[in-house]
């Protein structure tokens, strides 16, 4: 049977989304990207350099027609400069599948709820299909679901912390609770931690700095891929229940 | 010899002197930003692309001109 990651009735064969930040160049980001099998990569609007018209683009090295661009609102602090950035990256090029990003604070880089709830909702009526990213709290990510989200993505830790999941149960309950998408976002650090994620019965995991700082970004990228695809396999296969006593695996009868 | 009138923008935060005559589609095309690839804002206004045509630009307009990078 086929097992698809579907998002705003899309269907994505990979269940790993990557950023496409902090690599040492392009072509290091595009070959990472390949090896970690992504169908959707987030990226960021910025002002185009306009002074330096030979520094290479984004979109010579990742072709948007092969691979999903997801705009990112990554570095806004407020609502309005949310919706301003996606705007401008609909404009860009029709996208209307977007992720939303509201920081509340700059060391920790934890998500402003309140404004982030505030934007999905206007995002919503105005026509674009919106991931959020959001704190790890059940009540939250209902909230957000009713808002009209297309995919709650709760933060395993801060971002870039390589901190793994850090509240399992937290992640249980959102996953008990919605029906929507749910990719975490945010603060993995190794393979584990993305296999960890799935087996928790997440829909997939969204991952940037775990990958483009590793000291060899193209292999941890092809390490994430398979991770996501074992926590997958694992959380359908359907796990063994914890006993505190051993229970042997050979049988008893034959013994010598 | 004719005095070519100019007039003052920010384009991207700096500051320039261009020709009171040019469209915003050509200050792009002579920037050699190819219009598929970014969006634009006049004054915190997004333009339709398709409406680029007609935008004139004026003294003290604040463009901004931007594109995907990559990012998380």
């Amino acid at each position: 049977m086929d097992d698809y990651l579907n998002i705003s009735n899309k269907n994505f064969k990979s269940r790993l989304i990557v950023g496409t930040g902090k690599y040492k160049n392009f072509k290091e980001c595009s070959e990472a990207i390949k090896a970690s099998g992504a169908q959707i990569v987030t990226v960021a609007v910025r002002r185009v350099n306009i002074f330096d018209k030979k520094k290479p683009l984004l979109m010579d090295y990742i072709d948007p027609k092969k691979i999903t661009y997801l705009p990112n609102t990554a570095g806004c602090f407020t609502s309005s400069e949310a919706l301003r950035t996606l705007r401008l990256a609909r404009e860009i090029g029709g996208w209307k599948l977007v992720k939303l990003e509201v920081l509340g604070d700059k060391k920790t880089l934890f998500p402003d709820m309140i404004e982030t709830i505030k934007s999905t909702e206007v995002l919503t009526k105005e026509g674009f299909k919106v991931m959020v990213y959001c704190s790890d709290d059940p009540l939250m990510a209902k909230r957000l679901e009713n808002a009209g989200a297309v995919a709650i993505m709760p933060l395993a830790a801060p971002i870039g912390s390589g901190l793994g999941i850090l509240n399992k149960v937290n992640i249980k309950i959102i996953r008990s609770r919605t029906k929507l998408p749910l990719i975490i976002d945010a603060g993995l650090g190794q393979a584990s931690d993305a296999s960890i994620a799935m087996e928790l019965g997440c829909d997939g995991v969204l991952i940037n700095t775990a990958i483009a700082m590793a000291r060899n970004p193209i292999q941890m990228a092809e390490a994430m891929k398979f991770a996501v695809q074992a926590g997958r396999k694992s959380f359908l296969s359907g796990r063994i229940k914890k006993t505190i006593y051993g229970k042997a695996s050979s049988p008893k009868k034959g013994l010598i | 010899m004719k005095k070519i009138n100019k007039v003052k923008i920010k384009i991207n935060g700096r500051k320039r002197s261009i020709n009171s005559k040019i469209s915003l589609k050509c200050l792009l095309s002579t920037n050699k930003i190819s219009l598929k690839k970014v969006a634009v804002e006049v004054n915190e206004k997004i333009i339709n692309k398709k409406m680029i045509n007609k935008i004139k630009i004026k003294n003290g307009d604040k463009i901004e001109i931007v594109h995907f990078i990559g990012g998380g």
